[in-house]
């Protein structure tokens, strides 16, 4: 043990002998380190992100929507598309399957919201009072739809904040009416501000929930009913759409994917086209842990390749650190060195190189989600254009350093201190001390 | 008498590529304990060579070395450094001390791997120092020091383990008159408190400080000649011839 600390005072005297080469050679450890640290952090937090958008879509649920089928599947030639879930899937899903609890549909079409002076484009939401709970909608004023505004149709509406607040600057809206296309309703809530989601895959896009007005489903139904009629290059277009939305809650995780294959089959044997997608968000959180693995895996061969890099630097350093000091290893040798005392000198050399940058590598690595945070506000605030094109998750994600990177770029360091410096220090070791000591 | 080491037929031969270079060709001879040789003949005679085998440098080809009483032909390269830290002084003809230690750090080298430095080993380092008269430069550089100094850290150096001898091949040749007289006034020294001291040397004037004097000419013994008055007092005496090897 001893006399490990004398080589390593050794080792440590003969690098400060050239403190900027020795400097350069650890940058490389060093960088390679912080990059393995950096780049786990940064693969985590946006894992972590996805994953947890993926559960706020509930891991119980399975979510049907309708879309707009390719343009080569429709055969109608009448001016009228009929598409997409139907009240009957509705109907047919939610009875026969045993396993599901409860099933929440919605229609969602883009209408303009007027009063007064004021108007929003925006999300037409006609749904169930159980819209509220899925979606975790709270309410700022007010009450959500209710049973009794569906049993009875009424002209009731909610508002989400940014509806309520371009509508009604400076009044409270509850009570007041609005006026949706030709009709007319009563507000009766006003919902708190809700972030929006991203989308995630499959048919789920990213939602925005700040221009909304929910009604109760059946107002819908009565007063616009299923066709929207859209003017489009002088002629009329006309669409039949019943549902937008059926979202199915599971009794059990278990039951999640044999439920999705149950409706999955169902739906195929109802509909001709395409216009409806399936989203089964606990198979996006299977498929979100292998991307993250992946990811990972891939993050780690980068930051590997950066090692290794670094350790060819120390490698390359150490055979000119050799030739240089053939005369003294010669010296060594002739009073008394043993192969094994040079090859130890030489590996202490390189391993203190590659460890003390492998820990400066690690206190920069614990800088990462300061960075990160900065780089993010230095890039919205002189690059916004920038700033604007980054997807959702990168704008959101923060770093997340792995507890296990520490240790593991660690010893990765120290590894390449041994496995770069061995051979440099056998060559050193096998020279002979005569031939050494002739070396100029 | 002991014998500090004891060459029986001694040969080394070099092979290169085909070529065998006789570097020596059976080479027997004594160093008592005690005893100051001097080594001499024509350049690539083979003084380094046999030095290098007596300073357990490098294994001899056939015949037999011992120091002290361990046949030492045939040791171990690991023998072999244990040795040299442990029971062999070394004094080159260019010094060569270690350029990033201090001169005490250089003086405890040996030491170093032998694996021991005790308070007492660093209290002889200095006064090993003291002894050559370098006690002011404990802590300067080889850079910083004339090359009379160098040679005087490097005796401090190979006294340091209290060697079976010291061994100097050439230790005045890169030294003016002056400082190689002081450098051979310290041998004389050295010797005359019972150190062993086997040396390398082309000038006749150095080789007549010592005891004895070996010439070597093609890798075998030419003549031993005893100096019956070693020492500075007699350097210019005549050398009587006493023995002649073929
Ligand atoms: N490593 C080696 N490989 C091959 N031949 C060698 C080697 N070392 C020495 N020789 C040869 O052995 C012979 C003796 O060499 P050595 O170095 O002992 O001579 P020397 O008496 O010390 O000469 P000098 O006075 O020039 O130092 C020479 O012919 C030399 O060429
Ligand atoms: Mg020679």
């Amino acid at each position: 043990m001893l006399i490990w600390i004398r080589t390593f005072r050794l080792g440590t005297k003969s690098l400060m002998l050239h403190p900027l080469r020795s400097l350069l050679t650890v940058l490389g450890i060093f960088i390679g380190v912080a990059s393995v640290i950096w780049l786990l952090a940064i693969g985590e937090g946006i894992s972590r992100k996805a994953q947890e958008q993926i559960e706020s879509l509930g891991a119980t649920n399975i979510i049907v929507r309708t879309i707009k089928p390719p343009s080569d599947q429709i055969t109608t030639t009448s001016l009228l598309l009929q598409y997409g879930i139907t009240r009957a899937d509705y109907e047919r899903l939610s009875q026969t399957i045993p396993t599901i609890t409860r099933a929440i549909r919605i229609r969602e079409l883009r209408q303009r919201f007027t009063r007064g002076g004021y108007e929003v484009d925006g999300r037409l939401v006609a749904c169930t009072p159980e819209y509220k709970d899925m979606l975790r909608l709270e309410l700022d004023r007010g009450r959500f739809i209710q049973d009794v505004d569906l049993e009875q149709a009424k002209n009731y509406c909610v508002l989400s904040a940014g509806v309520a607040e371009k509508l009604f600057p400076y009044e409270d809206p509850v009570h007041k009416i609005i006026r949706v296309e030709e009709s007319f309703y009563e507000v009766v809530g006003v919902c708190k501000p809700k972030m929006p989601s991203a989308g995630i895959g499959g048919s789920m896009a990213a939602q925005d929930f700040s221009n909304d007005v929910y009604i109760p489903i059946t107002t819908l139904w009565w007063r616009i009913g299923d066709v929207v009629i859209s003017r489009r290059a002088g002629s009329l277009e006309g669409e039949e759409v019943q549902l937008s939305q059926i979202t199915f809650q599971v009794d059990n995780v278990k039951n999640v994917i044999p439920t999705a294959e149950i409706i999955k089959s169902l739906l195929a044997k109802y509909h001709r086209m395409e216009d409806y997608g399936v989203t089964v968000p606990l198979e996006l959180l299977e498929q979100a842990r292998i991307t993250r693995m992946m990811f990972m895996i891939f993050m780690g061969l980068i930051a590997a390749i950066s090692l290794v890099v670094g350790g060819i630097g120390i490698m390359n350093i150490m055979l000119a650190t050799v030739t240089e000091r053939t005369r003294e290893i010669g010296i060594r040798r002739a009073l008394g060195a043993k192969r094994r005392d040079i090859i130890r000198q030489f590996l202490v050399e390189t391993i203190v190189l590659s460890t003390v940058g492998g820990l400066t590598g690690i206190l920069v690595g614990f800088t990462c989600p300061l960075f990160t945070s900065l780089l993010k506000s230095g890039v919205e605030t002189f690059l916004p254009g920038v700033y604007g094109a980054l997807p959702d998750i990168v704008k959101t994600m923060r770093p997340v350093i792995v507890p296990a990177s520490l240790p593991l770029a660690f010893g990765i360091s120290v590894a390449i201190g041994v496995i770069f410096g061995l051979y440099p220090a056998r060559r050193a070791a096998n020279m002979d001390p005569i031939e050494a000591l002739r070396h100029e | 008498m002991k014998l500090a080491a004891s060459v029986q037929n001694l040969v080394k031969e070099y092979h290169l590529g085909g070529e065998v270079v006789h570097a020596l060709r059976g080479v027997s001879f004594d160093v008592p304990e005690g005893d100051y040789v001097a080594i001499m003949g024509a350049s690539g005679s083979g003084k380094s060579t046999l030095l290098n085998l007596l300073g357990c440098l490098d294994h001899p080809t056939s015949g037999s070395l011992f120091l002290g009483d361990e046949n030492i032909a045939h040791a171990s390269d690991d023998r072999l450094a244990e040795l040299r830290a442990g029971r062999i002084g070394f004094v080159f003809q260019s010094f060569n001390l270690i350029p990033q230690l201090t001169v005490l750090e250089n003086i405890e080298v040996p030491l170093y791997y032998q694996g021991r430095l005790s308070r007492r080993d660093r209290e002889r380092c200095r006064e090993l120092a003291a002894m050559v008269g370098l006690a002011e430069r404990l802590n300067h550089r080889p850079t910083q020091l004339s090359g009379g100094q160098q040679q005087r850290v490097a005796i401090a150096r190979s006294l340091v383990n209290d060697p079976f001898f010291i061994l100097a091949d050439e230790p005045t040749g890169n030294l003016d008159s002056a400082t190689t007289e002081e450098i051979l006034a310290l041998f004389d020294q050295l010797n005359a408190s019972g150190k062993t001291i086997v040396l390398v040397t082309h000038e006749l004037d150095v080789g007549k400080r010592a005891r004895r004097i070996i010439r070597l000419r093609d890798g075998r013994i030419e003549a031993v000649i005893a100096n019956a008055t070693p020492g500075k007092a007699t350097a210019d005496a005549a050398a009587v011839p006493i023995a002649s090897q073929s």
